[in-house]
């Protein structure tokens, strides 16, 4: 008797769900193995967590504010993967669309310009900045071959340590790696702003930038669904050289999903410091790029499973300020994570228990 | 594959869970040896201790485990000085109770039963949350306000206190705050530069709960205020025990670290020069800029780079003893910063240790919220108001070791008119003081104002929409005689 593991030819709509769930269950009782281990009562611990995250009237806003980067750069790094195109740089395609952000916030464009034209320049600056960022491993891979999984991953250090030349520099106020505030009208509308006529939201600082999220999310999805260009998108990642001989034009298509898959993860930083943040700072983002990957990958690269993932994800971050060390929520984050990536393989392949075939069978072939 | 990847995910799992085991013997007089080992070629106590516990300092226990055993069974080895062990020499790996013994309170085990805990409010007490930019286990800054926190816990009648630790600056920590104030903690602290903003936010959306920030310069008239102190007092004794050691190394070198060009380490950096100048006239100082506060790497790099460049004594601005101890391993010493026992385990190279007292404040402040007798004020406290210590000459210590004899009795009547308040900032930052390069900074008879010492620039206030204070007129951004001419701060802007 043995144990084979076979892919699965077709994948039953209940699977995901059902080895997501499964998985969850796992990755909750490891975590409650260590937290009982370390004196706490797991069930008070993720009871706390869930309402932290979920349930309280204020979860949703602050849910809201962590997952908005999230599905911006999650379906930013969609778009790539559709085409088979492993753009992991979009943590450096957020950080250089923040930067552009706040360069127009704070000194391309003067304090006084009206909110609506300040917003929109900012918009422009940020997903043309990642855009850009996002183009050179797409001009790169479509010109010379160069491996888009490098160049992207390299040049979200360079990104960084630019952003941080900037922050130290010449955009420094005082040396603490910071910018000074962004004018009130570079911010992004928040619900608290409006709180002085609705009490409820006071305190609530989910902000616009969601907006964006779910205008992008729709807008890939028709794509993806009904236009040519999304159908080219499949094909190209599916078969290249089927692609080619289709007459579809590899080069021009690479780039541009880089140019729009930048532009997405750019966007998400401009929302990022529009909305929460308000000024350019060194590590504004723990790593909104690097998370989206999983985000999207999760989210099975459709928009609308991105913003499920999304959010989801957004709830975990937050639900993490309730257990104290800081080690122990991102130790349970990581179980499960681990748990449901793990689990993935089960809905492609299966687990067959294969009894050993009969001696004589074998014989016989020799 | 598969299969064998997820088997050994479990048994990582499971081995993580074991090494999580707190031991349940506590140690007696005798000593248990969790294990032997046997030293290899370049190894040190302080690695071997990282090996075992997890932390640098904890070496000692090995140290005073393994001369106990030798006592009784000589197989192991007798160490004379924890700076010196000799290949093949069997140690003593000790229980960690033992550790903890030895080390008193110095261990924190941050997975033991006790401190996995849920931030939340007890009905009828006092409710106190505090705010952590590092880990409490960060031997530094963290751990010093984490000190305070515990002092409070220890010292007050009917407080509850939860903290938060490793929370980014900006968006995140607004989050935290706003959250603390929900749940009904009655006062919050904050304690780290980049929070002031978001308390000042929150602290207008709660005007019942008391918000005090750490190292800035907002408040309110209702409900946020500010504390800091005046460290500079005690980098200005770090200065004349440093200057006192180049002296007689001979070296007449000294360098200091200094983790980012801010006011606030440009005035400490100044102390410490001015201190040096103090017993050692012919003495110069080096300056290396790390931009970070925690970075054991980079601190390192940063002291050896000094030492290479001549200098014996290294003081460190930022939060790990690592400096010291890279000074001691070649036979030099260095002084620590931000908690009373951030030498623990170096006594032997190290020189002293500024450090921030926090407890008692924090406890005025709480006991003032609860009589409602506190006002929001910008307090900066000194070594009179006792939120400043260094270590070795304060009450119930001894100056360690290598301090030269020599300079102890000045040090300590220095430190004895800082007391008495005859010696502050602004003595010290009097007039004639010229910076590195020969210019006169703050003329003859003139001394600097708080806002001159805060840095408090009026593109810096505006930056950062500060309100009711003066700006400075002669502001800190220079490096004063005593430093090598050829070092400056890094241009901002």
């Amino acid at each position: 008797m043995r144990v084979k593991i076979e892919p699965r030819l077709d994948v039953p709509r209940w699977m995901p769900f059902a080895s997501i769930f499964g998985a969850l269950v796992v990755a909750l009782l490891l975590g409650a193995i260590l937290l009982a281990y370390g004196g706490l009562d797991p069930v008070t611990a993720y009871w706390q967590m869930l309402r932290v995250g979920f349930l309280e009237p204020y979860s949703f806003s602050d849910t809201m504010v962590k997952a908005t980067p999230l599905i911006l750069a999650g379906l930013g790094v969609a778009v790539a993967f559709k085409m088979r195109l492993w753009n992991i740089g979009a943590e450096g395609q957020l950080f250089l669309g923040a930067w552009a952000t706040a360069g127009v916030a704070l000194f391309w464009l003067p304090p006084t310009t009206p909110k609506p034209i300040m917003l929109a320049v900012m918009t422009l600056a940020g997903f043309v900045a990642g855009a850009v960022w996002g183009a050179i491993p797409g001009v790169l891979k479509a010109k010379l071959g160069v491996n888009e999984i490098i160049s992207s991953l390299m040049l979200t250090y360079v990104a960084i340590q630019y952003n941080n030349y900037f922050v130290y520099g010449p955009w420094a106020a005082g040396g603490f790696g910071l910018t000074a505030p962004f004018p009130k009208t570079a911010w992004f509308p928040r619900l608290t702003d409006y709180g002085n006529a609705i009490p409820a939201l006071r305190g609530l600082t989910a902000h616009m930038g969601i907006v964006y999220g779910i205008i992008a999310a729709v807008v890939l999805y028709v794509i993806f669904k009904y236009s040519k260009w999304g159908y080219e998108l499949k094909v190209i990642g599916d078969n290249p050289n089927a692609a080619r001989y289709a007459g579809m034009n590899l080069s021009r298509n690479i780039i541009l999903t880089m140019v729009i898959s930048g532009g997405l993860a750019g966007l998400a930083g401009m929302s990022e410091l529009a909305g929460a943040v308000h000024r350019l700072q060194e590590n504004f983002s723990p790593g909104y790029g690097f998370t989206a990957i999983i985000v999207a990958w999760l989210g099975r690269l459709n928009p609308l499973g991105i913003i499920i993932v999304g959010y989801l994800f957004g709830g975990l971050l937050v639900a993490g300020d309730v257990i104290q060390p800081a080690g122990i929520p991102l130790m349970i984050q990581g179980i499960i994570l681990f748990c449901v990536i793990s689990a993935d393989t089960f809905t492609r392949y299966r687990i067959r228990i294969v009894r050993a075939a009969p001696v004589t069978a074998t014989a016989a072939e020799v | 594959m598969k299969k064998v990847v997820s088997v050994l995910s479990i048994i990582t799992l499971l081995a993580l869970i074991l090494t999580l085991a707190p031991a349940n013997v506590l140690a007696q007089d005798e000593v248990t040896c969790e294990s032997d080992v046997v030293v290899q070629a370049d190894d040190w106590l302080s690695k071997i201790a990282d090996k075992f516990f997890g932390d640098v300092l904890t070496f000692p226990a090995i140290f005073e485990a393994t001369n106990a055993k030798a006592a009784a069974d000589d197989s192991y080895a007798t160490i004379a000085d924890a700076n010196l062990i000799e290949p093949g020499w069997k140690l003593c790996i000790p229980t960690a109770e033992y550790a903890q013994v030895i080390l008193g309170v110095g261990v924190e085990a941050p997975t033991s039963a006790e401190s996995i805990q849920i931030p939340t409010i007890v009905e009828g007490m006092t409710n106190v949350a505090f705010v952590y930019v590092g880990h409490i286990g960060d031997g530094g800054w963290t751990y010093a306000h984490n000190e305070g926190r515990r002092y409070l816990e220890a010292n007050l009648e009917n407080v509850n206190t939860a903290y938060l630790e490793s929370v980014p600056e900006g968006a995140d920590a607004e989050r935290v705050i706003r959250n603390l104030a929900r749940q009904g903690f009655d006062v919050i602290f904050t304690t780290s530069f980049g929070y002031m903003d978001p308390t000042g936010v929150v602290a207008e959306e709660f005007p019942d709960t008391a918000f005090v920030h750490i190292s800035g310069q907002k408040k309110n008239a209702t409900n946020f205020g500010n504390v800091f102190g005046a460290m500079e007092e005690m980098k200005y004794m770090a200065g004349m025990v440093a200057g006192a050691k180049a002296a007689e190394d001979g070296s007449n070198r000294v360098g200091i670290i200094a983790p980012f060009p801010i006011a606030e380490v440009i005035r400490l950096s100044n102390a410490a020069a001015l201190g040096m100048r103090r017993t050692c006239p012919d003495c110069v100082m080096d300056i290396r800029w790390i931009f970070t506060w925690f970075d054991p790497v980079k601190e390192r790099e940063a002291a050896e780079s000094m030492l290479d460049a001549g200098a014996t004594v290294i003081i460190t601005g930022a939060d790990t003893p690592g400096p010291v101890q890279a000074a001691g391993e070649r036979g030099f010493t260095g002084l620590a910063y931000d908690s009373s026992n951030a030498c623990l385990g170096l006594e032997a190279v190290c020189l002293g240790v500024p450090y921030w007292n926090w407890g008692p404040i924090y406890a005025d402040i709480v006991n003032g919220v609860r009589d409602g007798t506190w006002v929001p004020e910008d307090y900066y406290g000194s070594t009179a108001d006792g939120l400043l210590g260094f270590y070795g000459f304060m009450e119930c210590q001894e100056p360690y070791p290598s301090v030269p004899a020599s300079v102890i009795p000045e040090m300590q009547d220095v430190l004895g008119q800082m007391q008495a308040g005859t010696f502050n900032r602004f003595t010290m930052f009097t007039g004639p003081i010229n910076d590195n390069q020969g210019n006169e900074v703050i003329p003859a008879g003139v001394s600097l104002s708080q806002s001159d010492l805060e840095g408090l620039s009026e593109g810096y206030m505006s930056a950062f929409s500060i309100e009711g204070r003066e700006p400075c007129t002669i502001c800190m951004g220079y490096l004063v005689e005593g430093f090598d001419s050829t070092a400056e701060i890094p241009p901002l802007n």
